[in-house]
């Protein structure tokens, strides 16, 4: 059972993931930050391969990416920050990105090096599913590595179905029809739709993603949901002065009592 | 039909729709819908009757004397600059609108490079009714002040682009941000042959018009429907794909896209994504994509707005790839000095992407033969660009 399936089996709720940018404050961060939120006893980390496009990002995420890729980050970086990273945290870790950088780097030496630094699933927002299945999903099937897709309010329940059929670890829920960094308190649509996705019995977890920002919209998401994704606002926070102590604090206002 | 695009969204291995889940529900929509409708017979006449009574088309095929006497070819000129707004993107754009309609979408987004396919939008939106918005980037609006105007006359919002290179590939990210927003009732009317299927596939046939009326003006002038040459500016390409459509599969004609060099295809300053691109996908697409080696797109650059975009169509892609046509580049100044040699010699002052494809005579051989260039725009809008360069 890889780390993200094991996660789920043993905890149900309250799951927080924390998105953060690869590079960002600055290039060597990575195992700061992803050590720290360990410490931290946040449930899942995901690692954002910044994009010189990225389309479905705000502003936040936008320049958290320029600055990354400013700083000399890609893919080769990464995967050598992350090499080893499994002597210091057992947590979960995913990738999450856009297809080109990916596809440069060329799949089949991105999935080994993913298998070489132990790393546990992937977001691909704009992978097509046939491409998935073409040239991801029997190496992910046999290795036992997750691929996480996301759906959306506008995502049709026989879509749905499909994509929850394709995907393992979780289903990343769009928490309304957005871009990353929108604020958002549930309206009564947005809560429809996460009652909707809980009346099909999929199959996979749920983490509510997008516009996750605080303590409040957190719980709000926990009660839709396994858990939720924060992003945007977890990179604001981040302080290029203190980077450990900015998370520390971070992550105990959305976790406090 | 070897050359255009299969029931899949693909040209040869380009093409597809490479989209994040935020845009599925869009796409789809136009995917399942978009065939049926402009196939229908109410579509057809309302599209033609737009194009005939407010484009003014058909478009002049007009035998360039002084220039053929020049180069010793037989150069016609597709004249599609003398279309309502100015060049062929209000082809596309009427299509476009009557396409949303159908699907009744009351808002409209667009991206804009140059700020004709901007004016187009904004044209076809004041000429609907309906609500629109154009992203353009912020480099793009200073050098395109007077289509910017245009557009607000009109009754555009007019939203700068101000993020990476701040022209058209960022006011296309921006485009797409904002139809992420607003899924349910806004259209985003892409401007060119560029984008997830299946807007590649239909901006080509909205722009197929060109060539439709080609084959009719040529046998006319010349008996045969077809000439050796076919030469078109190459942005994203959509007045090259509506000028090269019907003959994709004629293999007597030399089918040849102009791309902007910038200031040299070795300087770091150039827009020739079949010279300097790898496969790669952007904006929705897989495609030639100027690009670095760890897969973050370059910012491209032309004197030309309009040809400043880091991408091609996956159609240009797949026709570049296949050899079936001859992609070249040319510089800035040359593209300007035959701006100019135009402007003097028929009395026609071309848009600068335009007379890209006016600097190609001395690159290509085609003495004694019939060639047909299509004059995608004219040059109002370029007045400024022409001043500061200055050399006439
Ligand atoms: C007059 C003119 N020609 C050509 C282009 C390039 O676009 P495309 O390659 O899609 O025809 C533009 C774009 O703005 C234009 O204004």
């Amino acid at each position: 059972m890889n780390r993200i399936n094991k996660l789920f089996k043993e905890k149900t709720d309250n799951i927080l993931s924390i998105y953060f940018t690869a590079g960002y404050p600055s290039l060597n961060d990575t195992e700061k930050i992803i050590k720290t939120l360990d410490e931290c006893g946040v449930d899942l980390i995901e690692i954002g391969m910044p994009f010189s496009d990225p389309i479905a990002d705000g502003p936040v995420i936008q320049d958290s990416s320029n600055i990354a890729i400013d700083n000399g980050m890609n893919l080769n970086v990464l995967f050598n920050q992350l090499y080893g990273i499994r002597k210091i945290t057992n947590i979960p870790i995913v990738l999450m990105g856009y297809i080109n950088p990916v596809y440069q780097f060329g799949y089949e030496k991105f999935i080994n090096r993913m298998m070489e630094c132990d790393l546990d699933g992937l977001i691909l927002p704009d992978l097509p599913l046939d491409d998935y299945k073409s040239n991801f999903k029997s190496i992910f099937d046999k290795e036992n590595l997750s691929f996480i897709s996301l759906i959306t309010p506008n995502t049709s329940n026989d879509r749905i179905k499909k994509i929850d059929e394709n995907s393992n670890g979780f289903i990343y829920m769009v928490s309304s029809s957005s871009i990353t960094g929108k604020k958002s308190t549930f309206s009564r649509d947005q809560i429809q739709y996460f009652n909707r996705i809980n009346n099909l019995n999929l199959k996979n977890p749920k983490l509510i993603g997008f516009g996750i920002s605080d303590k409040l919209s957190f719980e709000n998401a926990c009660d839709y949901a396994n858990g939720a994704i924060i992003g945007t606002s977890f990179i604001k926070n981040l302080s290029n002065i203190n980077i450990k102590d900015s998370i520390k604090n971070f992550i105990a206002n959305i976790r406090s009592l | 039909m070897k050359y255009n695009v299969n029931s899949s969204g693909f040209y040869g291995d380009f093409g597809g729709a490479y989209i994040p889940e935020m845009l599925f529900s869009n796409i789809d929509e136009l995917n399942k819908n978009y065939l049926s409708i402009v196939e229908e017979d109410s579509f057809k006449k309302e599209f033609n009757y737009y194009l005939k009574k407010y484009v003014g088309r058909p478009t002049p095929l007009y035998y360039a004397n002084r220039l053929s006497e020049k180069y010793g070819s037989k150069i016609y000129l597709k004249r599609e600059d003398l279309c309502h707004t100015g060049a062929h993107k209000i082809n596309n754009t009427i299509g476009q609108i009557l396409l949303a309609k159908e699907l009744k979408k009351t808002k409209i987004i667009a991206e804009t490079g140059a700020g004709q396919h901007g004016v187009a939008t904004a044209t076809v939106c004041a000429l609907m009714g309906m609500e629109c918005v154009i992203y353009m980037g912020e480099i793009d609006i200073e050098r395109q002040r007077p289509n910017v105007e245009r557009m607000r006359i009109l009754g555009a919002d007019v939203r700068p682009a101000t993020s990476g290179s701040k022209t058209l590939k960022d006011a296309t990210n921006e485009a797409m941000r904002h139809w992420i927003n607003n899924p349910d009732d806004t259209h985003y009317i892409i401007g060119s042959v560029v984008g997830p299927h299946p807007y590649p596939d239909m901006v080509a046939r909205f722009q197929s018009v060109i060539s439709e009326e080609l084959l009719v003006q040529l046998n006319k002038v010349e008996g045969r429907d077809y000439p050796d040459f076919i030469i078109a500016c190459v942005g994203g390409g959509s007045n090259a794909a509506g000028i090269f459509y019907h003959y994709l599969d004629n293999s007597k004609v030399k089918l040849v896209g102009v791309e902007a060099a910038g200031l040299g295809i070795s300087t770091n300053k150039s827009a020739a994504t079949t010279k300097l691109g790898k496969k790669g996908v952007l904006h929705g697409s897989k495609t030639l994509l100027m690009q670095d080696e760890n897969g973050q797109v370059t910012e491209p650059y032309s004197i030309s707005a309009g040809l400043d975009y880091p991408g091609i169509g996956p159609l240009h892609a797949h026709l570049s790839d296949s050899n079936r046509g001859i992609y070249i580049s040319v510089e800035d100044d040359e593209a300007m000095n035959a701006g100019i040699e135009l402007s003097r010699l028929e009395g026609i002052i071309p848009a600068i992407e335009t007379a890209h494809a006016f600097s190609v005579f001395d690159k290509i051989d085609m003495k004694n033969k019939v060639v047909v260039i299509n004059l995608s725009g004219r040059g109002d809008k370029d007045l400024e660009t022409y001043i500061k360069w200055g050399k006439y």
